[in-house]
């Protein structure tokens, strides 16, 4: 079965479709939420704003399909990038609104310590698992992958974070819980580091 | 710790990709399709590619071109050229841009930036400035691919900008571009101070010591495009000097 991107008109669909291909998946893009039912696994791209994705994601009747995949049929899901943070209980960006509530956490304005910490935080910085955590399977520790982003996800239990990279303290690079997972960085622009924690979440038996 | 990222850029006119001292005589130096798949095979950190054509033009974005080099291209892309209102911004994203680049309206129009923030986030909105050094030291910066005078100066401009929702600014020296005599490093400096968002250092580069310098003078980020297509040079040594001089850059992972 093949692996379904999340169209909620809002993503760099096209990357990520891309890269899903050159690691071997049969990838469907859509934006109707009765789609899941053909898929095995499904990716919830993002590039944007918290609340606005989270208006289109319960406007076309996504958030309640999404829960049901990966609570009750506990598909395995990816969130890259916004796709990750909108994984949290609850993001504050421009204001508060509610997420997917699949990992428990917050979203927050990442502060910088110093001048030189810039944000948003773009480009490419080092990415340490916590443990062995299968998602990294053949990524050497400390392997750059490529970011862009001005908010970080605060998990509200530290067992759910499966990397960090250290930038304005520390970001949240990599969670996950059961059979959802999140990057906060784009595998699909990390180059062949990108390419084989792809081909890790295509390969995880769950 | 975040990496200094070293970038290409490529400016095209119609199908071409061209050159043109100071933005001035541009000619054609060969094909756009060509050279991302070259630095894509280099593995580059980033790439710009800007249509110079567009606004004089009139014309948006030609977003079925980009679709065809984004298909090409594995690393992260900046589009700009042309951008006037956020269905073409949507449409480049859709098309596989990671970031846009916009630089006319957002004088003409500078909600158009703050609108592109709040839909798709400020990390994907890169505002571009180009400007000149007056006879008299004062700088200001120019609209229309160098042609409109704004009275804004950049650092000012830039502070802007970043109000208005950019997530970072490309900062381009109009007489220095394609020059290859050094990027203005005031300017760099200038404006690097003046605002919390990442500068992307561009126009004049003629060395890897002159990455180095716009580095030390504040930028996140170089882009060079005449060095790259005319000289020996390229990213990767790029990297090599700067990792040298204790600058942090983006390790390769080996084959």
């Amino acid at each position: 079965m093949p692996v379904l991107i999340v169209d909620y008109g809002m993503g760099n669909i096209a990357s990520a479709q891309r890269s899903l291909e050159e690691c071997g998946a049969k990838v469907v893009v859509s934006d109707d939420p009765a789609s899941v039912s053909t898929a095995d696994r499904i990716v919830v791209p993002g590039v944007g704003a918290f609340p606005k994705a989270m208006e289109r994601l319960n406007a076309i009747g996504w958030t309640q399909v999404l829960r049901t995949a990966a609570l009750v049929d506990r598909l395995p899901i990816l969130g890259i990038c916004l796709g990750m943070q909108l994984l949290a209980d609850i993001g504050l960006e421009f204001s508060e609104t509610p997420g997917l509530g699949l990992i428990p956490g917050s979203v927050e304005r990442i502060v910088p310590r110093e001048q030189s910490e810039r944000v948003p935080h773009v480009g490419w910085n080092e990415v340490n698992p916590v443990g062995d955590p299968a998602l990294f399977a053949s990524i050497p520790f400390g392997a750059d992958f490529y970011f862009v982003h001005s908010y970080r996800f605060i998990a509200k239990d530290r067992s759910h974070v499966l990397a960090t990279t250290p930038y304005c303290d520390e970001v949240v690079a990599a969670v996950g819980l059961n059979n959802i997972f999140g990057t906060q960085f784009h595998p699909e622009k990390s180059s062949k580091v990108g390419l084989q924690l792809l081909r890790n979440f295509l390969a995880l038996k769950i | 710790m975040l990496k200094i990222r070293v970038i290409p850029t490529l400016l095209m006119r119609d199908v071409n990709l061209v050159k043109g001292p100071a933005f001035d005589s541009w000619r054609a130096v060969g094909s756009p399709m060509q050279s991302v798949k070259v630095f894509n095979r280099r593995d580059v950190d980033e790439l710009i590619l800007l249509d110079i054509a567009a606004t004089p033009k009139r014309c948006g974005p030609d977003i079925n071109m980009v679709a065809n080099l984004a298909r090409e291209c594995f690393v992260p892309l900046t589009v700009g050229g042309g951008i006037t209102n956020i269905d073409q911004v949507r449409a480049l994203l859709v098309a596989g841009a990671d970031k846009v680049a916009i630089n006319t309206a957002a004088y003409l129009t500078p909600d158009v930036v703050t609108k592109a923030s709040e839909q798709f986030g400020a990390q994907c909105v890169v505002a571009a400035i180009d400007y000149r050094t007056h006879a008299s030291g004062a700088r200001e910066c120019f609209s229309h691919c160098g042609i409109v005078a704004t009275g804004k100066s950049p650092v000012e401009w830039a502070k802007r900008l970043e109000e208005l929702g950019a997530g970072e600014i490309l900062l381009t020296s109009i007489e220095r571009d394609s020059m290859m005599t050094g990027y203005d490093l005031e300017t760099i400096k200038d404006v690097a101070s003046a605002v919390s968002i990442p500068v992307i250092a561009s126009g004049g580069a003629s060395s890897y010591a002159d990455m180095q310098a716009a580095v030390e003078h504040g930028a996140s980020a170089v882009s060079a495009a005449s060095i790259y297509l005319f000289t020996e040079m390229t990213p990767l040594a790029a990297k090599a000097h700067l990792a040298s001089a204790g600058i942090p850059v983006r390790r390769h992972l080996q084959d």
